[in-house]
């Protein structure tokens, strides 16, 4: 095999490619367990989802319908309106909290020792499960829970406040915090990657705080930005536990569209649906490329 | 240990067995626990159902009595009926529910089960046979047991309207289920489904996020408040979804509501915190808040009852001796062990003369005849439920069971009934 180690070797390789049979050999693991996991169940689930269906079970002739009732009910658009404006709330929140973050640790932060610590500090949450950290909001944003305890011993409250549990305010701080990291990484990857000299370039130049940030900081911390966004945006769209936890039930997002139609055995609807959402998501993050390029990053 | 025998007698069980396989599969032996028990030893039957009855103390003990194993998983009502029509071949025993048979049976992953093997057949109460508890009683709306109990033939999946030799399932727990409440949070007496609507609990209601039950909760506030009379709630025409969609919209808007469970953990959680202090409720979800000492009652309505009930149906792959321990086990189900079981629990055993022998006459009085308990009552776990002198909330079997106004069900619209129930998800 022309995989050597020397350094003529490797010049070989790069300039005359790779064998055609070792690249096939890297490849093809890979290339079989997304065929396997993730291409053939799309696949199906398309295909699920222009079959009809009775009150039992799926019926093999090919329709429409499912696309039809989806796409002709003022109930999608809604729940597609919401599950959005969760999205983008949380993606506000995540890349304002997520920037400042990384900037701290990457840039006030000396030592690479106490970066790590503090960078592991931020990943020890994920250590349980995300159903267990949403969960354990509840205790804390009841109606007896402890914030309300709190602000009415402080005199802060006099009627314990409800918005804090059940409501569109807790489920937006559950994707906050579950979310939060996926934002910090790829961010805090890409200002460690900034030449430090550019910044002090900057500074000679006269730039200010602000400006280093504008000019300099944000512009090369794109490619982890985008990264990051794509994490959260793909999170939040394909959400039903926290939405459902958090929401009391009382609110919709896809996901849990989807889940009730799964639950009386409509899954040819619930595949329309699927399908839908995918579509959308896939938009959005190819909008997301087309703005940063994320390449540089890799 | 007596689980464990020693090997030589095992190794000649294992020899003999096909032998006595055969015998018992001609039905030449029947009524021969000792025989059964011995030759199905080393049978393991995999089963799923909703958290209620999947309980590892009926495994432990129906090992300890049969030796048959019994693995089983327990999921949410939604999960159980997807994984019965979608895994026919990964469960040997499906514990579902009877709405769900509805969806379930005519698909063929269940067979049906010959009413002959079936040891106390006879003693199983008459609601799953004809339906009604006392002659004069009504079967109530929705798909009561007794209108999907039956099939045609050995191999049919078309429903029955009368008694035939043969099952579904065969029928082992049931229950009516009404408002779970606070009574030292609601303040006023509690005697109306409309009361989950009263402003007075403005913020503090909740009702169960499964849509198929969730709008039966709904259809019998609405009828409560004589805004409107249905011809079925169980089988609701669209006019019919479209007003009682209407009217949860208008409650869930003016703030009624505090949240909608989908799990009994859930419920238990809301009530027990104070979140909400009047929701449909499970029967022992309200148990569960009684024993961390909080007060709460399974509060009677006189509108009458939501009922639902379950059994144990043999997946259609199962035969030879492993069919012949799955039998083995739904006869020892109903001998008595697991009937009592239940019942303390604040369910209902289908065969109620075998439980009786397993409960003491102050448990029987408490829980089956209305009397007030002689004795502290304790829960299967231990815990204290009710002390002397209590009443069971609904009194005697008869007064709660033969008030069922509805059963738990699955509507011919039911695809309307998503899209509807997601529209209210979303308002």
């Amino acid at each position: 095999m022309s995989v050597t180690t020397t350094s003529s070797g490797r010049l070989k390789r790069r300039t005359e490619g790779a064998s055609p049979l070792g690249s096939w050999l890297l490849a093809g693991p890979m290339t079989l367990v997304l065929a396997i996991f993730l291409v053939i169940p799309i696949l199906m689930l398309i295909v699920v989802s222009f079959l009809d269906y009775n009150s039992v079970q799926i019926l093999w002739s090919f329709v429409i319908q499912n696309y039809i009732d989806a796409l002709s009910s003022g109930t999608t658009y809604k729940t597609f309106a919401v599950t959005i404006e969760y999205a983008v709330i949380t993606w506000l929140i995540t890349v304002t909290v997520g920037f400042w973050i990384a900037y701290f640790l990457a840039f006030e932060v000396r030592s690479t020792t106490w970066q790590m610590a503090l960078f592991l500090l931020c990943s020890v949450p994920f250590l349980t499960s995300n159903i267990i950290r949403t969960i354990s909001w509840i205790p804390a944003l009841g109606r007896n829970g402890i914030v309300n305890t709190l602000l009415l011993h402080l005199h802060v409250i006099h009627q314990p406040l409800t918005f804090l549990l059940y409501s569109k305010f807790a489920i937006i701080l559950a994707f906050v915090h579950l979310d939060t990291l996926f934002m910090i990484t790829p961010i805090f990857n890409s200002m460690m990657r900034i030449d430090r000299t550019l910044i002090e370039a900057a500074r000679d130049n006269g730039a200010g705080f602000w400006r280093t940030i504008s000019n300099v900081i944000l512009p090369l911390s794109k490619s982890g930005i985008g990264i990051g966004t794509i994490f959260v945006i793909t999170l939040v769209m394909g959400d039903f536990v926290s939405v459902s936890i958090m929401g009391g039930g009382q609110s919709a997002s896809v996901g849990i569209m989807i889940q009730n139609e799964i639950s009386l055995l409509q899954y040819p609807a619930a595949a329309a649906n699927s399908v839908i959402l995918l579509a959308i998501v896939l938009i959005m993050v190819f909008l997301i490329l087309r703005v940063i390029d994320i390449r540089k990053e890799l | 240990m007596t689980k464990t025998p020693s090997l030589p007698r095992r190794a000649l069980l294992k020899g003999t067995a096909a032998v006595v396989g055969a015998a018992v599969g001609s039905g030449a032996i029947t009524g021969f626990p000792m025989i059964w028990a011995q030759n199905i030893k080393n049978i393991t039957l995999r089963q799923f159902g909703t958290g209620v009855s999947n309980l590892n103390a009926i495994a432990d003990r129906c090992k300890a009595e049969t030796g048959i194993t019994l693995q089983m998983t327990a999921m949410d009502t939604d999960a159980a009926a997807q994984r019965a029509v979608t895994q026919p071949h990964s469960y040997d025993i499906a514990d579902i529910e009877y709405f769900t048979v509805k969806k379930v049976f005519p698909t063929g992953v269940l067979q049906p089960l010959d009413i002959k093997k079936i040891k106390y057949y006879d003693d199983i109460v008459p609601l799953f046979k004809t339906g009604k508890v006392t002659p004069t009683a009504s079967v109530g709306q929705g798909t009561a047991p007794c209108r999907v109990s039956y099939v045609e033939g050995a191999s049919s999946t078309k429903f029955a309207p009368a008694p035939t030799e043969w099952m579904t399932l065969i029928p082992t727990i049931y229950n009516a289920d009404t408002l779970g409440i606070r009574p030292d949070l609601v303040g006023k007496p509690i005697k109306n489904w409309r009361e989950l609507v009263d402003p007075a609990f403005k913020g503090k209601a909740a009702i169960i996020n499964i849509p198929s039950i969730g709008i039966m909760d709904a259809a019998m506030t609405i009828e409560s408040l004589g805004m409107m009379k249905y011809g079925d709630k169980g089988n609701m025409t669209k006019p019919e979804i479209d007003k009682t969609i209407a009217f949860l919209i208008q409650q869930k808007k003016a703030g009624q509501f505090r949240a909608f469970w989908k799990s009994f953990e859930e419920s238990v959680d809301l009530m027990s915190s104070g979140e909400v202090v009047i929701q449909s409720m499970w029967s022992p979800a309200v148990t569960a808040v009684r024993s961390k000492g909080i007060p709460c009652v399974f509060q009677p309505l006189e509108e009458g009852y939501r009922g639902w009930g379950g059994g144990l149906g043999i997946a259609k792959h199962l035969t030879g001796l492993e069919r012949d321990a799955a039998y083995e086990y739904i006869n020892w189900y109903l001998s008595g062990w697991t009937g009592a079981y239940l019942n303390r629990q604040g369910y209902y055993s289908a065969v109620l003369t075998t439980a009786q022998k397993f409960m003491s006459p102050n448990e029987w009085g408490y829980w089956m005849e209305g009397k007030a308990a002689t004795a502290p009552i304790m829960s299967p776990e231990g815990a204290q439920i009710a002390k002397i002198g209590d009443l069971r909330d609904g009194g005697s079997y008869y007064d709660r069971i033969g008030h069922i106004a509805c059963w738990n069900s699955v509507m011919d619209q039911d695809r309307y009934l998503i899209q509807k129930w997601n529209e209210f998800s979303v308002a």
